[in-house]
């Protein structure tokens, strides 16, 4: 089956993600703010999550950005490996980010790093920040993950001694203790561990695509410790400072033990679509 | 206790204030964030006036998403951002200028004093931005587009904006120094 990709379908895929991804909370994020919502017993906690379901309604319902941070955008795209593509799929990509950001609207958030000069249309170099993997088949999904930069700063990496697995989670919990309430808690906490200085951050930030209730008991564990620091939803205290711990390893050198910890609001929005593919 | 405020804001306004109370504001905010908190503090040490009153001025930590229509803007999007990386730039602020509110999230470390009988720091949810842009009614005016943007200092007319939670009040009552303080201990014995 030979798929019919054009540059034009990229650049309204593009478009269509973005609107859909920065207007309406995946439900399995939405299950677990209901779910902490009913768990909290705090006054002020269970009212912090209940703000944030409303937003998140007044959002999807007015096809309104939930947060204002619409974030600087992440791609993840997977290419089938008898895809042939007769433009430049980046160009497509960055394209739709350019007439996104006037459409949905998005804010622009694009700055040249020293200067601070806003590019105005959330493109610049190496935004938007796109990783390709190939897959088997024809096909091609597409995958937007916009990052907001509150959740983001509170980001840490560290090179830990080969000898030192056991400091790993210790290192988890304390990059949750400092972050406090400044990354908008209910958190959810990408975990990457081994690879390399990059990989690891890598596998943090892809680890925060994982469904929230899917976590294995070594997540479950972290989640709890991380819960039972007091946190709570936006640092006023309560049982709800993370609503999942998602972990993703590679091997790594004998002599490393990278661990980096990608922290995400609870506004953990991403958004796909998949053109053709082997049936 | 909850409050409703009217801007500008008088010294009793906010001296009655305790953390953990809930506050409305009516009347007009302006957006701040780090790099107008930058401006302000050059202009202010030149001795150059500002283009705004911060007299019995409340600052709102946000970089708002903004529309731009036939006969000015429009506020798509305008929750809170991040108030620690203002912490350092606030005490300097506040030095210089009445300002009597600061509404952010996630508190401010270190700024408990400055604060101290002229000040309270107000918290709104995280995120919420399409919830607090219904009680944004309009845009009065912009100043600083050049810095772009979330970066500029909006002037806001809102109605009834909150819920805010008094974070820290002008008597040395924090919220998330409480907080915080729980946390390390907790951290500390596991």
């Amino acid at each position: 089956m030979t798929v019919n990709i054009t540059r034009e379908k990229v650049v309204e895929a593009t478009i269509d993600i973005l609107r859909k991804a920065e207007t309406e909370l995946p439900d399995d994020v939405v299950e677990a703010l209901n779910r902490a919502e009913i768990d909290e017993s705090d006054p002020v906690a269970k009212a912090q999550i209940q703000g944030i379901l409303e937003n998140v309604r007044i959002a999807k319902e007015n096809a309104v950005p939930m947060c204002q941070d619409t974030g600087i955008l992440i791609f993840y795209v997977e290419i089938g490996r008898s895809l042939r593509l007769d433009f430049d799929l980046k160009d497509a990509i960055t394209e739709g980010v350019r007439r996104a950001t006037e459409a949905i609207p998005l804010r622009p958030n694009a700055v040249e790093p020293l200067t601070r000069k806003n590019s105005g249309d959330n493109t610049g170099s190496g935004l938007p920040d796109i990783k390709y993997e190939l897959v088997e088949g024809d096909g091609l999904t597409i995958t937007v993950a916009p990052k907001g930069a509150g959740s983001e700063n509170m980001s840490t990496l560290t090179m830990l001694n080969p000898t030192e697995v056991g400091s790993i989670k210790n290192f988890i919990l304390e990059t949750v203790l400092n972050a406090g309430g400044m990354p908008c808690p209910p958190i959810i906490v990408g975990v990457g561990i081994g690879g390399s200085f990059d990989k690891a951050a890598r596998l943090a930030k892809s680890a925060l695509l994982s469904r929230l209730d899917e976590m294995n008991q070594f997540e479950r564990e972290i989640l709890d410790e991380i819960n039972s620091l007091g946190i709570g939803p936006m640092g006023l205290g309560g049982s709800t400072t993370a609503l999942a711990v998602h972990v993703r390893t590679a091997h790594c050198h004998t002599a490393s033990l990278p661990v980096a910890v990608n922290i995400q609001c609870w506004a953990n929005r991403h958004a796909s679509i998949t053109f053709g593919g082997d049936e | 206790m909850e409050f409703h405020l009217k801007t500008p804001l008088k010294k009793e306004d906010i001296t009655q204030l305790q953390a953990g109370d809930i506050v409305y504001i009516t009347g007009t905010v302006f957006t701040a964030r780090d790099e107008a908190h930058a401006r302000i503090l050059e202009l202010t040490e030149k001795g150059d006036p500002l283009p705004f009153d911060l007299d019995g001025a409340v600052i709102y930590h946000c970089g708002p998403l903004m529309k731009k229509t036939n006969g000015g803007w429009e506020v798509v999007a305008a929750g809170p951002t991040t108030s620690g990386r203002m912490s350092k730039m606030t005490p300097l602020l506040l030095e210089e200028h009445n300002v009597c509110a600061i509404i952010g999230k996630g508190g401010m470390q270190d700024v408990v004093e400055s604060l101290k009988g002229r000040c309270v720091y107000l918290a709104y949810t995280g995120g919420c931005a399409a919830l607090a842009a219904r009680s944004i009614k309009s845009v009065s005016c912009v100043h600083w587009l050049d810095l772009g943007m979330p970066e500029a200092v909006w002037s806001l007319d809102v109605v009834e904006f909150g819920p805010l939670i008094v974070g820290i009040d002008p008597k040395g009552g924090d919220l998330f120094s409480n907080v915080r303080k729980h946390a390390k201990r907790v951290f500390s014995g596991i």
